[in-house]
């Protein structure tokens, strides 16, 4: 078992781990942290999405013990107290989620995508989604909820 | 039931709240199948057949047994003996007995004090296979020589001198269609195939069980139809339904596939058999190879039509494959394929068929988006060469009110004109089609279903209301609960809850399948309500000692019901409920009915498509979606309904396809290889709500899950082939496909 020391959504946190569980195994079983799904395993869907020192990654393909010093950012951390963030607010507003099994790992890259880009195209934003899968919705509503949030994000800085 | 009169005038219904679940699932407290854990958990994984069809000739469990960590491992050996049926199929099906019937059937399981030790045990248990010849081509496994699944277990409506993979037949029409041919001016016959597509949930299987030595047994699982859990983990167990009590967990999408049960049995065998609680997770591959897809079709279709574009006849034959088991849904197949058009003269004809697939599940409209791919595509080229409008055409042949159905019945009130007229007067079908790119248009149609329903409204004293129903949540259903009971009641949104109750908390709820829960569960909610009404309205009335009769309810009040009844302020809800204790006890309504008016739904879908020649690769470029939804309680879930079925049509046309090797395998079996859309692939999905309403339904509501997926494999189909100039007629129409077609061109 490794023993890692880390820092999540701002809190100081240390677990013991296997070598082969994963970043997602590890924030799930371990730490009750259960927003990050598992939809495959092979970081194909996205659901799993969490940042590491800001950059957005599947965390079934990090390691646990990767997280060693690092910053980690889930969708448990997105809201402030009970204030939703913009984009929270807008994915309810706009129904841009049905079943809301790929909504943590599309908000934490959606607060990525807008951090870095606060004014993208509907393009730029198809691509910066194209690794989170929803079966649910066609992505329709989603688009417009991250433009809007976008909109919003602008005329409030 | 009938109701007179659809209500018109509205409140809450048909505008746009948040829904009750959203907070949770924009901020990940949301407990889905996976996302829960029981105080000295064991972890269970499934050991699963590498073979399409093999003889399961012993199963050694020695080994695995003194694995570090491993605390129980189950066979077929530890589930109930003696079942007969549909109960036997699905036990085989769970568990494999004597054959193992498909790659990915599930042969043991280990339950270890963790994932990793449970997976590592796997590889201890040692089984003995004789491997047998399989075949997996709809196809093939009708031709004599075919290795046969399994002898004996064709329906009794199968043809004497069949294969014994042929399980199943379905057949109807009327009128003489030969003599329909005859009367033709062109005749246009062809032979169209589908593959098998999966669902693709992002949300695998999962779940948690608990069962002591006394056969009692709690599940907590990701599934639309927790009462059947219970009802087959009690057969597969050999224990009872009641002494299985199943909460239905968030559901991460389901389309149908989480209507079968896989993993649930099994957990609870574990558990029975170590004393501890077990959770049981799929992972994607295994979702793939061992939960239930779609079935793949092979079809012949003819059809006649007028110079005038009157069509004379039409037949079609189907050959379903539904994997190692019957069921594949051959009848829907042929009774939905020209259910759009009143035809004098129809003949349609389906068989059902097992191969060593997965055995086939829903799929949204089971069967009917590969009917209508067929059929579709023949009417359309009859339009081409003929040289008339597509909506036109399908309009002069329209089914309509009190025309007579392919499948034999007489419509009732049904949509599909005002469908069609809205796409004709839609800009997207005035709008010039791109260079170099093609249109389609097609119909869809569905049937809908009612079902068994139970639904509890119980209010609270500070006049707020907890409404628990009994269908899973599968697409935003807890916001139009709320939204009708609150109508009814005249209070606000917001003062209702409602809940999925367990199993042992209501009445037996059928599963949340067949596109029932707006409509049936709905229908529950606002009978549920409305007897609410009447025990509030005697409260009232006691109060003001006038008899009950004289009390009406308006707006959230009791009031008297004119000059004579008596000048008595109006109570509110609240106050009532306020006072429920003392005038009489808790206040609580409730409506229990199997409904049989659910209303069918059509659908008409435009697309335009690009084809690039060299590569063969097809984009989307305007999708434009028209269902008659009867009455959108919540539009922006209606909409959704209607976006999502056409995104996953665009992936059944275009990419997705279960692909088996020589070996039997299924060699695409993670979302890499199985590419379903992503949000690059797509335009923005236009959306028309047609009401036209369902009068078997209080407020005319019709299902709207389903029909979404029938007009898409069609439409885009006659986009692709009319951009590409050669007639498609396999899917997917992926690049490969295209190339190969133009090339024979």
């Amino acid at each position: 078992m490794i023993h890692v020391t880390t820092t999540i959504n701002g809190d100081e946190t240390e677990f013991v781990c296997d070598p082969r569980e994963t970043l997602l195994d590890v924030l799930r079983d371990r730490l009750s942290l259960t927003g990050a799904k598992e939809g495959c395993g092979t970081g194909d869907c996205g659901a799993c999405s969490v940042t590491v020192d800001g950059t957005v990654v599947c965390s079934c393909l990090v390691l646990g013990a990767e997280a060693e010093g690092k910053e980690i950012g889930t969708v448990e951390g997105i809201a402030t107290g009970e204030d939703l963030h913009p984009i929270q607010q807008k994915f309810l507003d706009h129904a841009a989620l049905q079943c809301g099994i790929c909504t943590p790992g599309i908000l934490v890259a959606t607060k990525a995508l807008l951090e870095k880009h606060p004014d993208p195209t509907e393009t730029q934003v198809r691509y910066w989604l194209a690794g989170n899968l929803c079966r649910c919705t066609g992505y329709d509503k989603i688009i417009r909820a991250v433009m809007d949030a976008a909109k919003d994000m602008r005329s409030a800085a | 039931m009938a109701f007179d009169e659809a209500k018109k005038d509205f409140n809450l219904i048909g505008t746009r709240p948040a829904r009750p679940d959203g907070i949770d699932k924009v901020t990940g407290r949301a407990q889905f199948g996976a996302d829960k854990a029981a105080p000295g958990q064991l972890h269970a994984a499934i050991l699963r057949s590498p073979h399409a069809h093999a003889r399961i000739k012993s199963i050694d469990t020695s080994a695995a047994e003194k694995a570090k960590g491993v605390k129980g491992i189950v066979t077929r050996a530890d589930f109930a003996t003696g079942l007969k049926g549909e109960m036997w199929n699905k036990l085989e099906n769970v568990m494999a007995g004597e054959k193992a019937l498909y790659d990915g059937h599930a042969i043991a399981a280990v339950a270890a004090t963790s994932a990793l030790a449970a997976k590592d045990a796997l590889k201890l248990i040692k089984v003995d296979f004789e491997v047998l010849d399989h075949v997996t081509n709809v196809d093939e496994s009708m031709k004599d020589g075919a290795p046969v699944i399994r002898e004996g277990a064709a329906g009794p409506s199968t043809p004497e001198g069949m294969h014994p993979n042929v399980v199943g037949f379905y057949s109807s029409g009327h009128g003489d269609v030969d003599a329909g041919f005859a009367d033709a001016d062109l005749v246009i016959e062809d032979t169209f195939t589908t593959e098998a597509t999966h669902q693709g949930y992002i949300e695998p299987h999962a779940c948690l069980a608990q069962m002591g030595k006394d056969g009692k047994g709690e599940v907590w699982c990701c599934t639309q139809g927790h009462f059947n859990v219970a009802k087959v983990c009690g057969h597969l167990l050999g224990t009872e339904a009641s002494q299985i009590r199943v909460t239905a967990s968030e559901i991460g999408g389901g389309f149908g596939g989480k209507t079968e049960v896989f993993i649930e049995p099994v957990a609870l065998a574990l558990a029975k058999k170590t004393n501890r609680p077990v959770k049981l997770v799929m992972s994607r591959s295994e979702v793939f190879r061992a939960s239930g897809p779609t079935a793949s079709a092979s079809m012949d279709i003819k059809i006649g039509m007028k110079k005038d574009g009157t069509m004379t006849a039409g037949r079609g034959v189907f050959r379903l494959q539904g994997g190692a088991f019957p069921g594949a849904p051959g009848t829907f197949t042929a009774m939905c394929a020209f259910a759009p058009y009143a035809l004098e003269n129809v003949s349609q004809e389906a068989y059902d068929v097992m191969t060593n697939r997965p055995k086939q599940a829903a799929y949204r409209a089971p069967g009917s988006p590969m009917a209508a791919f067929a059929v579709e595509s023949v009417v359309d080229e009859l339009c081409n060469q003929l040289g008339l409008d597509p909506i036109e055409v399908r309009l002069k042949n329209a089914s309509r009110e009190g025309s007579k159905a392919s499948f034999g019945i007489n419509w009732p009130r049904i949509g599909l004109v005002e469908c069609l007229e809205a796409a004709k007067a839609h800009p997207h079908y005035s709008t010039a089609i791109p260079e170099n790119g093609g249109r389609g248009v097609s119909c869809g149609f569905w049937f809908n279903h009612g079902g068994e329903t139970a639904v509890s409204l119980a209010l609270a004293e500070d006049g707020t209301v907890s409404l628990s129903v009994g269908t899973p949540d599968i697409g935003g259903s807890r916001a139009s609960m709320c939204m009708m009971a609150a109508e009814e009641l005249g209070i606000k949104y917001d003062d209702i809850r409602t809940t999925i109750a367990d199993t042992a908390t209501l009445g037996y709820n059928e599963i949340s399948h067949g596109s029932r829960v707006t409509y049936a569960s709905g229908l529950a909610t606002i009978e549920a309500a409305r007897d609410t009404i009447k025990k509030l309205c005697k409260r009232a009335a006691a109060k003001w000692g006038i008899d009950e009769d004289a009390v009406y309810w308006e707006d959230g009040f009791a009031k008297p019901s004119g000059p004579n009844a008596g000048e008595f302020e109006p109570m509110s809800l609240a106050k009532i409920a306020s006072k429920m204790g003392a005038t009489g006890g808790p206040i609580v309504g409730h409506y229990e009915a199997t409904p049989e008016g659910a209303g069918v739904s059509f659908a008409v879908h435009i697309v335009d498509a690009e084809v690039d020649k060299e590569t063969g690769s097809t984009s989307v470029g305007r999708y434009t979606v028209i269902q008659d939804a009867g009455k959108a309680i919540h539009p922006s879930y209606v909409e959704g309904q209607f976006q999502g079925g056409a995104a996953q049509g665009i992936g059944w046309a275009l990419n997705e396809e279960y692909i088996y090797g020589e070996d039997g395998r299924l060699q695409n079996a993670g979302f890499l290889d199985y590419r379903i859309p992503v949000a690059s692939d797509l335009p923005m999905i236009d959306t028309v709500i047609v009401e036209v309403p369902n009068p078997g339904h209080p407020y005319g509501v019709r299902g709207v899950g389903e029909t979404s997926i029938c007009p898409p494999l069609a439409a885009i189909a006659n986009a692709v082939s009319n951009a590409a100039g050669v007639r498609m007629k396999s899917l997917p129409m992926s690049p490969p496909r295209i190339l190969k077609a133009l090339d024979e061109a």
